[in-house]
Formats: C-alpha cells, sequence, structure tokens
C-alpha cells in the first residue's frame, strides 16, 4: 500500500526490485486463481483491456486476452489488416480512436522501438508494451522470472545464458534488466555478429562459444533466430549456427543435471533447439506460457485495480 | 492581541455616515484580509467559543485480553458442537489475514472437546472485493481449501466484523470455490455499523461503536501478542 501505483508498463528499467518482486508474487497468487475450478474472479468487472498489436503474436495476445477475461475485463483486439491503419490512418490517431470508443488498458506491440511509450505520452489510461521493436518485453522477463523462481526457488546467484540473436531481441533486453535486478549473473552466448554492437553497460559477461560454459549454467535461454527482423545477415549460415549454438542432445546431456532450458516461443525446431530437446522435461518452454497469463493478470491488476 | 474574526470586530455602523459606500467596503475588507488569519490565531481558532467542544480523546482501551480470547474462542467452539452435534461435515474457513490463525486456534478449541480435527482453509477475499480503486498496491495471500467444499458446512471465521462487505466478498469467493450446503460466520468482534444484511451466527464479543473508532484485534501468530484494543483518533 506504500508505494506509488504503478501507472505503465513500459519497460522493466521502470521497475525497481521491489515493484518487481511484487508483481511475482501476485503473479504466484494468480496461478493459483488459474487452477481453480472455475479460473475467474470477478475484479476488473467493468474494465476493457484493449490488445493493439501491430506485429504477429500468438502467445502474447492470446495470454493477456485470457488473462484480462480470468479477471472478468472485457476485451478488445485491434488487427492492423483490418483496420483502418490500412487507409493510413495514424498510431496516434488509431491510439486516441481505440480509447475513445471504451478501452480502459491498451496493450500495445510495434516494430518501433518506443512506439508505447509514446503511445502512453498521447493517452490518460495505462499502457503495456507488449514488445516494441528490438527494445523490451517487459511481460515477457517477467515470466521468464517466475518460471525460473517456481524451479529454483530465486534467481540470486544463478548462472543464466542467453543464447543467440541478442542484438535484435527485446526479450534478452528485458531478460537481463530484470534477471540481473533479481540478482542473476547472465551470459550472453553468441558470435559477434549477433551481439548488440556496444555491450557497455550491460552488467553481463561475454562468451562466444556455448560448448565452454554449458556445463556451467543452471539455465540455458535460447532466443529465436529471428529472419523477420534480420538474424539473417548476422549468420554465416543456419546450419552453422546450429552446430555452434543449437541444442541438441548432446549438448543437453552436458548440461547440469538440474539445469533447464528455456525457449520464449516460437521455436523453431531444429534450429535453435532439436525437437527431442524441446520435449525433453528439462525444457520449460510451456511452464514459460502457462506462466505468462498469470503474469499478465498481475500486471493488468496492479495497473486496473487501483485505478 | 488579536481579537475573535466576525461582525463585533468591525463595527462599520460608525462609519457610515460621510464616507461613501465604497471607502467603507475597502476599510471593512482591509480589516477583515489584515485580520491574522495564519498560523499564530489558529489557537485563538481552535479554542475559540463558536468552536464544539472537542471530545477528549479516548486513547487506546483494551476490550479483550488474550485469556478472553481463548475463552470467547473455547464458547464459540462449543457453540458449534452443539449446532451441529459434532463436527460432520464442517470446514473452517479463515479470512486472510486475522482469520487464519483465529480458525486455526478455533479448530484446536473443538478438538479439545470432540476429539476430531476439523479442516481448516484460508481464503483471500482480495479479488472479490468493490473497493480495490481504494485500496492500491492491495496484496494477495494463498487461497488454500484443503478438501471440496461441496455439501459441507462451510463456518467462515474473521477477526472483526463491520460493514460486512468483507463477508460478502468472501460469500460470492466461496460460490466460485464450490458449493458448500451452508456457510455460517464466526467472528472475535461484532462492532456493528452494517451496510449490508449480515449477520454473524458466533459472536465473541459485541462491541458498540462510534464510526470513527478503530479496532485492533492483535494475534500470537501475526503481530506477537494477542488482544483486542479500541482507539479513539
Amino acid at each position: 500500500m506504500d508505494q506509488p501505483a504503478m501507472k505503465h508498463l513500459l519497460s522493466i528499467a521502470d521497475l525497481d526490485r521491489g515493484e518487481l518482486e511484487d508483481l511475482l508474487h501476485l503473479a504466484g497468487e494468480f496461478a493459483e486463481v488459474l487452477e481453480r475450478p472455475i479460473p475467474k474472479v470477478p475484479t476488473l468487472r467493468g474494465k476493457t483491456v484493449a490488445t493493439v498489436f501491430f506485429e504477429a503474436s500468438t502467445r502474447t495476445r492470446l495470454s493477456f486476452e485470457r488473462a484480462a477475461k480470468a479477471l472478468s475485463a472485457d476485451v478488445m483486439t485491434f488487427a492492423p489488416g483490418t483496420s483502418s491503419v490500412i487507409k493510413g490512418e495514424s498510431l496516434k490517431d488509431t491510439a486516441l480512436t481505440i480509447r475513445a470508443t471504451g478501452a480502459d488498458l491498451l496493450v500495445v506491440r510495434h516494430e518501433a522501438v518506443g512506439a508505447a511509450a509514446r503511445v502512453a505520452s498521447w493517452l490518460d489510461c495505462p499502457v503495456i508494451n507488449g514488445g516494441d521493436g528490438a527494445h523490451q518485453h517487459p511481460t515477457q522477463a517477467l515470466l521468464d522470472s517466475l518460471t525460473i523462481r517456481q524451479r529454483f526457488g530465486k534467481l540470486d546467484g544463478l548462472r543464466i545464458g542467453i543464447v543467440g540473436d541478442v542484438r535484435n531481441s527485446r526479450v534478452a533486453r528485458s531478460d537481463i534488466d530484470a534477471f540481473t535486478l533479481l540478482g542473476a549473473n547472465v551470459t550472453l552466448i553468441a558470435p559477434p555478429t549477433l551481439l548488440p554492437r556496444d555491450l557497455e553497460g550491460f552488467p553481463v559477461s561475454i562468451s562466444h562459444s556455448l560448448d565452454e560454459v554449458i556445463a556451467d549454467l543452471d539455465i540455458v535461454y535460447l532466443l529465436r533466430i529471428q529472419m523477420e527482423r534480420g538474424s539473417g545477415p548476422g549468420l554465416p549460415s543456419l546450419p552453422e549456427y546450429v552446430s555452434r549454438y543449437g541444442i541438441d542432445r548432446g549438448r543437453l546431456e552436458r548440461m547440469s543435471p538440474d539445469a533447464v532450458v528455456m525457449h520464449p516461443g516460437p521455436i523453431n525446431r531444429g534450429v535453435e533447439i532439436a525437437a527431442y530437446v524441446a520435449d525433453d522435461p528439462r525444457a520449460l518452454i510451456l511452464d514459460q506460457v502457462r506462466n505468462g497469463v498469470a503474469v499478465r493478470m498481475a500486471v493488468l491488476f496492479r495497473l486496473l485495480g487501483a485505478s | 492581541m488579536s481579537t475573535p474574526l466576525g461582525p463585533a470586530g468591525h463595527s462599520p455602523q460608525r462609519s457610515l455616515g460621510g464616507e461613501t459606500l465604497a471607502r467603507t467596503f475597502r476599510k471593512i475588507s482591509e480589516k477583515f484580509w489584515t485580520a491574522p488569519l495564519l498560523p499564530s490565531t489558529s489557537a485563538t481558532f481552535k479554542t475559540g467559543p463558536a468552536r464544539p467542544e472537542r471530545r477528549k480523546p479516548l486513547g487506546t482501551t483494551q476490550l479483550l485480553t488474550d485469556d478472553e480470547i481463548r475463552r470467547a474462542l473455547k464458547r464459540i467452539a462449543h457453540e458449534i458442537c452443539e449446532r451441529h452435534h459434532g463436527t460432520d461435515g464442517l470446514v473452517l474457513v479463515g479470512i486472510h489475514t486475522r482469520g487464519g490463525p483465529l480458525a486455526e486456534a478455533l479448530a484446536e478449541a473443538i478438538a479439545g472437546i470432540e476429539d476430531d480435527k476439523v479442516s481448516v482453509g484460508y481464503l483471500d477475499i482480495g479479488l472479490y472485493r468493490d473497493d480495490l480503486s481504494k485500496r492500491p498496491g492491495t496484496r494477495l495471500s494463498r487461497t488454500m481449501l484443503p478438501v471440496d467444499l461441496s455439501d459441507r458446512t462451510v463456518i467462515l471465521v474473521d477477526d472483526v466484523l463491520y460493514t460486512g462487505r468483507t463477508i460478502r466478498a468472501a460469500l460470492d469467493a466461496l460460490s466460485d470455490l464450490g458449493r458448500p450446503a451452508a456457510v455460517e460466520l464466526a467472528v472475535l468482534v461484532d462492532r456493528g455499523h452494517r451496510q449490508l444484511p449480515i449477520k454473524a451466527d458466533y459472536v465473541g464479543k459485541n462491541v458498540p461503536t462510534s464510526l470513527e473508532e478503530r479496532v485492533h484485534v492483535k494475534l500470537t501468530e501475526i503481530d506477537g501478542e494477542q488482544g483486542v484494543w479500541i482507539s479513539r483518533p
């Protein structure tokens, strides 16, 4: 009750450790709600959540919609392909229109860095960043942190390796912020061409060889090779990437016995992750998706529950 | 040095003769605005005769001691066993936060009478409140029910019964969690001022209160000491 109410969720960097842990605690309680015979509570009755996604999404959009409905909020879905964006309506006018039709909160995904923050500056209601370009994807970092906490009890001192196209990954940026804020040691594992050009200020260590560090990791976090966002030019060839950075059965066996594999999805079976590994119980990919709903309920509850 | 504000302090009648109305007005208003208003006079304001005398602060009075709480719970335990001819099909459900330990204590008291441990559950009603907007930063606790509520008699346990809104929320929460055969309510303190048609079946102590008073329940498990106090600000 003492901390000021959160207004938006745009970036993990906006949160302090207390707020982050509060959201994870809340998410844990909502995970319990989702296991009830009637997984629905009346908390946000009368509120309307709009999902405004200018980029494709399965997990984020569906779990936001499920989260809103589990809290009894109503959901409006905006899809650019069938909207007036086709006629040239701007982001600002689109956002103002959606707000004017009665949305109490907007979840915004856009290819441009900072899009959600811009929308937040135009509107008088909470905005959640559902992913902006290669910048941030805060709810993904929350659900990843929750998944790790459920498995290991805490993040303090854990060794987490983030493998793959860090340069083009908003998931990586949010995860680095959240994991290090919660006390984990993060190593980025990628060829130099897939690392951010300027790594100064990143509280991480770097490795170019997965095989050198894999045995020391508690969590191997695989990033998706994002051909649509420009992973291609950073890769000599896909088979070479797979041979050096993909997780197959052999690498899975070299991991420490308690270590786990995570992936934000959608997975490219046979690229970052072999089909065999994806179906192994040490792959937490579906736990991550499941937690996505609980985490998004927590964020909606914090942003709308007190407004 | 400071005169109380009001018509007596201005005596405008005298000056009405030779002066224009505007001048009189200015004089009055000057006097009004220069009359001491700010901190130095606040004492005058408070003790001024026009202000109704404040009720003496009551401070804090203890309503129930640790022993009295235990005896009240024991009596409630007897009432529950008497009404239900034993403990068959009973579940005690404590409402977070202080209903939890109370439900445990009640179960223990019942065990002392009937030689049977009644199951205890916990209910967090945060998600069912109708006043969330007034409670930013609400924290939630785990709802835990040890058994299926269907066809059992649930006895909700809470520390203080006041407006009844908490119980309303608890009833909504219960109906989402199962379909009990019956729901009853046990509270340690009933302080009145109901805003909904809700009544407790078992009451530790009825305490007539005024709206400005506050009832504080402390339990060993949560607060390190045990007792019920009432305070007036």
